[in-house]
C-alpha cells in the first residue's frame, strides 16, 4: 500500500499535558512525526488545535486516527488528507546575509514569491514567506546561494475545503 | 461547609462506593491516612509493597466488577505502582491509583520523593490527572471514576500534591453529565449489524473467538447507567440458537461454560489443537471483545487464510490495528450481542464442520503420560478441578508454565472467577491478586496457583495475608525452574539454561511457618490427592508445596512467528 504524507487536525482542550499524550503517543508507537503545529483557538472554551503531518499507508493513519480519539481531553480528530483536500498553510521566516550586489536578486526573488520584508539592515535582510511548504521549499533553494543564513518555519496550519469543519 | 482535602477525598470515594482501599503510606499522603483513622466504613488494606497493592486492586476489581483503589505516597511510592498500572491497562482493568506528590511549590525542584508520575504514567494509563487546588478535587475523582469504568476500562492516576489535601474547599456532589470530550461509543450502528448477519449467513464453517471484552461488557456494561444487559447470559444464547463452535482468550476464561460441548478450548500459543485448527480453517470468525493480540494470531500473515472476520470491539483502535476485518462494529460486546440476537441471525447446517472439528478434537491433545514416580503438573490442576468443582472457587495465578496449565486442565465455568496477567505477564501478580480477590469478600475459596519463580517475586505480601487473617489457598508447582522461559531454552536455545534454574531455593515450609501459614509439602504422586485435601480442608491460610516434574512442557504450542496449523504437540503425535 501507498505510503504518503498525511495532515491530522486535532481539537483538544488546552488543559496540561495534552500536548505531552498526543505526541507521546507518536513516539510511543514508532510513528513519525514531520510536522507539529499548536496554538489556543479558542481561549473561553479554552480550546486548542494541533495539526501534525505524517506519513504512512492509509491503514496506518486510519489507526494512528483512532489511538488519538482515545486520549480523553481530545474533542476530534480528522484526517485532513482523505476527500476533500484540505487547504495547508505554512508560514516562513529567512534570514539572508549578502554583499550589497546580490541584495537586489534577493529582492527581486521575494518580490515573485510575495515574500514580505520584515527586517532590512545592511548587511541582511529578513523575509516573511506564507504558502503551501512546497512554495516555501523552492524560495529557500533559490535563496541558498544568495547567502541564505537562517529559516524558521511555523509547521502547517490546515482547514478542509468546502463547508466541511472539525 | 469548607472541607479539608482529605475529608473530601474520603467522602468522594464513599458517594462512589469505594470500600476498600490497598495502599501503604507514606509522608506526603498522611493527611489522608489521618482522616482514615476516624472513618470505621472504608477499609483500608495495608500491603507490603506498592505493586502488591495495585495487583490487590485488580484481583478485586476483576473478580467483583469495581472499581480497584491504590493509595500510595509520592516518588518511590509511586513509582512501585508502575508495573501493576501498566498490567491494567494490558488487560483493561478499572484501577484508580491516588499517589501522593510533594507540595505544589516544590513540584519540579526535584524534592525529597518527587517523582513526575503524570510524565512516568502517561502511556500506560487511560489517563492521569495532577491536581492543582482542592476545589477541583472531588470533580476530579467523580470523573475519573467514569472514565475508568466506562467504554474499554482502565487505570486512572491521580496525582495529589499535599497542600491540595491540607487546603479546603466545598465539597461537589457526585452528577450526570455528559463528559465534553470522553464519549465512549457503546450501542452499536445498524447497518453494521445487518453487514454481519450477512457474512453470519454465507457462512460454512464460523467460529466465535471471544476475549475479556465480554468480560468486561457483564462487569461494566460499557458504561451504560442501569443497563440489564448480561454479555455472558447473551452469549450463551448466542451460541446456542447459532450451534457456532466457539474459543476464548486467556482472560475471557470463565465468559463461557468451559464444559459446554460447543467450546473448544483456549485458542492461541498453548490452545488447543482443536481451537486452533478451527480459526485456521473456519470460514468466518467473528471476533467478540478480543484484540487479535500476537499470542493469538502468532505469524499474522498465515492467521486464518480463508475466512471473512467481524471483529466487534468496544474500542474503534482495535479494529484493524493488527488483522484485517471485512466488518468492524465498535460497541460494547453485549449491546452487540443483543442486537445481533433481536435482529434474528440466519444459521446454516455445520454438520460438516462439526464433523472436521471432531476429528480435531479427537486428538485429545491435552492428554499426558501419568507416572507413579514423579508428580505431573497437568495431574495437579485436573486434581484441583476435581476437588473444587462443586464449590464456587475463585482461582488467582502468576505468570507461567502453571499459568498456562491452570487455563487448559482447570475447566472455568463462571464469570469473574479467574484472577491472571494476561497482557504484560506480569510475574508477581498472582499472590497480591489472590489477596484482593479474598479481601473483596473473606467468605470465597479463593486458590492461588503459583510456580515457584513467580511465587517469590512478591513473597512479601504474605505480610498481608498474616495481617489480614485470610484463609488464602496457595499451591506451588515447584520445578526449581523458571519453567516457561526454560521451555523456551529447551525448545529454541538447545536446553541452554541461561540464569533459570532458582538453584537456592528457600525453604517454603519455613517461609510459611514464619507467617504462621500452614504448609504442606508433596513429592509423591500416590499421595497427592490426599495431601490436597488436606490443603484445602485447613481452615486458615495454607500452602501446598508440589515437587513436579522439571521436564514437563507446556503442549500444545505455537512456535512464535508460526502459523495455527503447525503447533506442536509434545510426544504425543
Amino acid at each position: 500500500m501507498e505510503i504518503k504524507s498525511h495532515t491530522i487536525s486535532i481539537l483538544v482542550d488546552n488543559e496540561a499535558g495534552v500536548l505531552g499524550r498526543v505526541v507521546g503517543l507518536f513516539s510511543g508507537r514508532g510513528y513519525n512525526i514531520e510536522n507539529l503545529t499548536v496554538a489556543v483557538i479558542d481561549k473561553e472554551k479554552g480550546l486548542s488545535r494541533i495539526t501534525i503531518s505524517t506519513t504512512g499507508t492509509d491503514i496506518i493513519v486510519e489507526q494512528i486516527v483512532a489511538q488519538i480519539e482515545r486520549i480523553v481531553p481530545v474533542h476530534r480528530v480528522l484526517n485532513m488528507t482523505v476527500n476533500p483536500p484540505s487547504v495547508e498553510r505554512e508560514i516562513a521566516l529567512i534570514k539572508i546575509i549578502c554583499e550589497p550586489r546580490l541584495r537586489n536578486d534577493a529582492l527581486q526573488i521575494a518580490n515573485a514569491f510575495r515574500a514580505d520584508k520584515v527586517d532590512i539592515t545592511n548587511e541582511s535582510c529578513v523575509f516573511q514567506v506564507v504558502g503551501k511548504p512546497s512554495k516555501i521549499d523552492t524560495f529557500v533553494e533559490l535563496m541558498k546561494p544568495l547567502g541564505l543564513a537562517e529559516i524558521d518555519r511555523s509547521g502547517l496550519v490546515a482547514l478542509s475545503r468546502g463547508t466541511k469543519v472539525i | 461547609m469548607l472541607l479539608k482535602g482529605a475529608e473530601i477525598f474520603i467522602k468522594a470515594l464513599k458517594e462512589q462506593g469505594v470500600d476498600t482501599i490497598f495502599g501503604y503510606p507514606g509522608a506526603v499522603i498522611l493527611p489522608i491516612y489521618d482522616e482514615l483513622l476516624k472513618d470505621d466504613e472504608l477499609k483500608h488494606i495495608l500491603v507490603r509493597q506498592e505493586s502488591g497493592a495495585v495487583h490487590a486492586a485488580e484481583g478485586y476489581a476483576k473478580s467483583t466488577g469495581k472499581v480497584g483503589v491504590v493509595l500510595v505516597t509520592s516518588g518511590p511510592g509511586a513509582t512501585n505502582t508502575v508495573t501493576g498500572i501498566t498490567d491494567a491497562m494490558m488487560d483493561s482493568i478499572p484501577v484508580i491509583c491516588f499517589s501522593g506528590q510533594v507540595a505544589s511549590n516544590l513540584i519540579g525542584n526535584d524534592a525529597f520523593q518527587e517523582a513526575d508520575m503524570i510524565g512516568i504514567t502517561r502511556p500506560s494509563t487511560k489517563h492521569s490527572y495532577l491536581i492543582k487546588d482542592t476545589k477541583d478535587l472531588a470533580r476530579i475523582i467523580h470523573e475519573a471514576f467514569y472514565v475508568a469504568t466506562t467504554g474499554r476500562p482502565g487505570p486512572v492516576l491521580i496525582d495529589l500534591p499535599k497542600d491540595v489535601l491540607t487546603g479546603v474547599a466545598e465539597y461537589t456532589p457526585k452528577i450526570d453529565i455528559k463528559h465534553k470530550t470522553y464519549n465512549p461509543k457503546i450501542i452499536p450502528d445498524v447497518d453494521k449489524i445487518d453487514e454481519a448477519i450477512q457474512l453470519i449467513k454465507e457462512a460454512k464453517a464460523p467460529i466465535i473467538y471471544c476475549g475479556g471484552g465480554v468480560l468486561n461488557s457483564y462487569a461494566f456494561k460499557g458504561g451504560l447507567k442501569n443497563s440489564k444487559t448480561d454479555s455472558v447470559e447473551l452469549l450463551k444464547e448466542f451460541v446456542k440458537i447459532t450451534n457456532m463452535p466457539i474459543t476464548l482468550t486467556l482472560p475471557a476464561l470463565g465468559c463461557f461454560d468451559g464444559e459446554d460441548e460447543h467450546f473448544l478450548g483456549m485458542c492461541g500459543m498453548h490452545g488447543t489443537y482443536e481451537a486452533n485448527m478451527a480459526m485456521h480453517g473456519c470460514d468466518l470468525m467473528i471476533c467478540l471483545g478480543a484484540r487479535f493480540d500476537d499470542r493469538v494470531t502468532s505469524n499474522i500473515k498465515g492467521f486464518s487464510p480463508n475466512s471473512k472476520k467481524i471483529h466487534i470491539d468496544i474500542d474503534k483502535s482495535s479494529i484493524n490495528k493488527n488483522i484485517m476485518v471485512d466488518v468492524g462494529i465498535v460497541g460494547d460486546a453485549g449491546e452487540v450481542l443483543k442486537e445481533l440476537i433481536k435482529t434474528g441471525v440466519k444459521v446454516n447446517d455445520y454438520s460438516d464442520w462439526w464433523k472436521r472439528i471432531e476429528t480435531w478434537r479427537s486428538m485429545n491433545c491435552l492428554r499426558y503420560k501419568d507416572s507413579d514416580e514423579i508428580i505431573k503438573p497437568q495431574k495437579v490442576i485436573e486434581t484441583l478441578y476435581e476437588l473444587t468443582k462443586d464449590k464456587d472457587t475463585y482461582i488467582a495465578t502468576e505468570v507461567g508454565q502453571h499459568q498456562m496449565w491452570t487455563a487448559q486442565y482447570y475447566k472455568f465455568r463462571k464469570p469473574l472467577h479467574f484472577m491472571t496477567s494476561c497482557g504484560l505477564g506480569t510475574m508477581g501478580y498472582g499472590l497480591p491478586s489472590s489477596i484482593g480477590t479474598l479481601i473483596a469478600d473473606r467468605t470465597r475459596t479463593v486458590i492461588l496457583v503459583a510456580g515457584d519463580s513467580s511465587f517469590q517475586m512478591n513473597i512479601q505480601e504474605l505480610g498481608t495475608v498474616l495481617q489480614e487473617q485470610i484463609p488464602l489457598k496457595m499451591i506451588i508447582l515447584n520445578n526449581h525452574f523458571m519453567g516457561m522461559v526454560k521451555q523456551h531454552q529447551d525448545l529454541f536455545y538447545q536446553k541452554r539454561h541461561a540464569s533459570t534454574k532458582m538453584d537456592a531455593q528457600p525453604d517454603l515450609m519455613k517461609i510459611a511457618d514464619a507467617y504462621n501459614i500452614k504448609a504442606l509439602s508433596v513429592k509423591n504422586p500416590l499421595e497427592l490427592k490426599d495431601k490436597m485435601k488436606e490443603w484445602l480442608n485447613h481452615d486458615g491460610a495454607t500452602l501446598l508445596n508440589v515437587m513436579i516434574d522439571e521436564n514437563e512442557h507446556v503442549y500444545p504450542m505455537i512456535p512464535a512467528g508460526q502459523s495455527h496449523n503447525t503447533m506442536l504437540l509434545g510426544g504425543l503425535k
